[in-house]
């Protein structure tokens, strides 16, 4: 589990995240959503420790990451796996020695064993004879999927994912929001997953936070998100005339009406 | 205000490097790649230049000495001096500080922009000791060898100008190289060498590791690393010089 406990973050005079709090589990998919400059990707560099936050506590399991040493840092960064906006794959490595790369920098492993975990972890994002692929070489989806199993490979405990969607068709978002999802229940680790995709949001949102400016302006899971009367949250989720009818829909599907105050978008 | 900026945040640099590997033997292949890059991938230009600095060196020093009572085989001892000291460290440096100057602050900057560094810090390796440190350490061993290589080739270079240009016969040329040599000059070269090696290493690093932006600031960035580096290079030379000869 995560605590992040008032956050705040300011560049200069510009304060990007004041006073935040969320509590992220294990075993389901965490979501941070909001508009760009909302502060969510400043929110997960706080919480990997690419920034160091002004104020605040974020505890892993109950030790304060900022606080901590940084041999004890070390140790709990490789516990954690990230997906990158752009997946940040190395472009001078094909997709075996990407994906290996942890695994030659952390373990003592056999070359065989080495290659067994590639292959398993390449299997399990769908990826067959991709192996010997530069990054140059793959579309956008291939690259996420490869950079999700670099995350994967060395089994951890938390995965953040920055925007996995992002420049992504329908199609291929929501086969990597499945991938999440299921490699999320089935490592039992805590995601992470910092996103402005709606599909995703009531795909895989067990918990969601919701950042306007900086603040957090609302929490909850994405049973519940389409019930909110938080006027600034319906107006980011439900921004077009076609999610609107979707919420509508989906709002008769739970309760069997739709009160009138919900249809408005209120 | 920025320029002390600059050197804090350098010299900070510098200081992140010095960690325990995280895991020797992925340092040691990462010092070996930066070894071919910066020394075998600079073979071709700098055996080029020292050939022709050699060449053009005999010939402009037997333009200007036209006294037939200085010896030919000066024009020899002239040449050698002039490459040993000079024409091979700091010449073939400063074009050393584009060719691989600018592929080390491009290759950080892409790094840096596209994440992959942050990537390396999540996974919990210090990238200023992973991608920086063997940079600087395989450019002091390959750089003071090919200034080495480049006195050879450049005082061969005038030799072969010299015979070909019948300015004096290589009997007379080799003569004069014997004459009055100071191996002190080549130790002098070779201070020179490692310390021109360190700012061709350590200033495009700075430059693209610390890149902001996009591709068009990785450009600015790799442009400002290797005119910066020139500078640096031509300024410790001066007080190089000043100090040691």
């Amino acid at each position: 589990m995560i605590e992040v406990k008032n956050i705040q973050k300011r560049f200069g005079e510009k304060v990007i995240i004041e006073d935040v709090s969320a509590e992220m589990k294990t075993g389901q998919c965490n979501l941070i959503i909001g508009a760009s400059g909302s502060g969510k990707t400043v929110m997960m560099k706080c919480m990997v420790g690419l920034f160091e936050p002004d104020a605040g506590e974020i505890l892993y399991d109950g030790q304060d990451f900022i606080t901590m040493e940084q041999a004890a840092k070390t140790e709990i960064r490789k516990e954690i796996g990230m997906l990158f906006q752009g997946s940040a794959l190395f472009d001078s490595l094909n997709v075996e020695h990407n994906i290996r790369f942890p695994l030659d920098m952390f373990t003592k492993w056999s070359y065989r064993k080495k290659m067994d975990r590639v292959n398993e972890v390449l299997a399990r994002v769908n990826l067959v004879d991709a192996n010997k692929k530069f990054p140059a070489e793959l579309s956008g989806g291939m690259k996420k999927r490869v950079a999700l199993a670099r995350a994967i490979v060395l089994n951890p405990k938390y995965l953040f994912c920055d925007e996995p969607n992002s420049g992504l068709d329908p199609l291929t978002s929501l086969v990597i929001d499945k991938l999440i999802k299921e490699i999320t229940i089935e490592y039992n680790i805590t995601t992470i997953v910092n996103t402005h995709d709606m599909n995703s949001v009531m795909e895989i949102g067990d918990f969601i936070v919701y950042m306007h400016q900086g603040h957090k302006e609302w929490e909850g899971s994405n049973k519940e998100i389409i019930f909110s009367k938080n006027q600034l949250l319906n107006e980011f989720i439900f921004a077009s005339e076609f999610l609107k009818d979707a919420k509508e829909m989906r709002m008769l599907e739970e309760t069997g009406k739709i009160p009138d105050d919900q249809s408005k978008g209120v | 205000m920025k320029f002390f900026r600059d050197i804090g945040q350098y010299l900070l640099m510098i200081k992140g490097m010095f960690s325990k590997p995280e895991n020797g033997r992925m340092y040691w292949k990462e010092f070996m790649h930066q070894c071919a890059e910066i020394g075998i991938g600079s073979l071709g230009i700098v055996t080029i230049i020292s050939v022709f600095i050699g060449a053009v060196s005999t010939i402009q020093t037997a333009y200007q000495l036209v006294s037939p009572l200085i010896p030919p085989s000066t024009i020899a001892q002239i040449v050698r001096d002039t490459v040993i000291l000079e024409f091979a460290p700091t010449l073939v440096c400063i074009v050393l500080a584009g060719v691989a100057g600018s592929r080390i602050a491009s290759e950080l900057g892409n790094m840096r922009v596209s994440e992959q560094i942050d990537a390396l810090e999540i996974m919990g390796i210090n990238t200023k000791a992973y991608l920086i440190m063997p940079k600087i350490i395989a450019a002091l061993l390959m750089i003071p060898m090919l200034v080495v290589l480049a006195m050879a080739l450049g005082i061969w270079g005038g030799r072969l100008a010299g015979t070909a240009a019948n300015i004096l016969s290589g009997s007379i040329y080799d003569k004069g190289l014997l004459e009055g040599f100071k191996p002190y000059n080549v130790i002098f070269a070779l201070i020179k060498s490692y310390v021109f090696a360190f700012i061709i290493a350590s200033t495009p690093a700075f430059y693209g590791y610390y890149v902001q932006g996009g591709s068009l600031e990785i450009g600015r960035a790799s442009t400002k690393a290797v005119v910066v580096s020139c500078i640096l290079i031509l300024f410790s030379d001066y007080v190089l010089s000043a100090l040691l000869l």
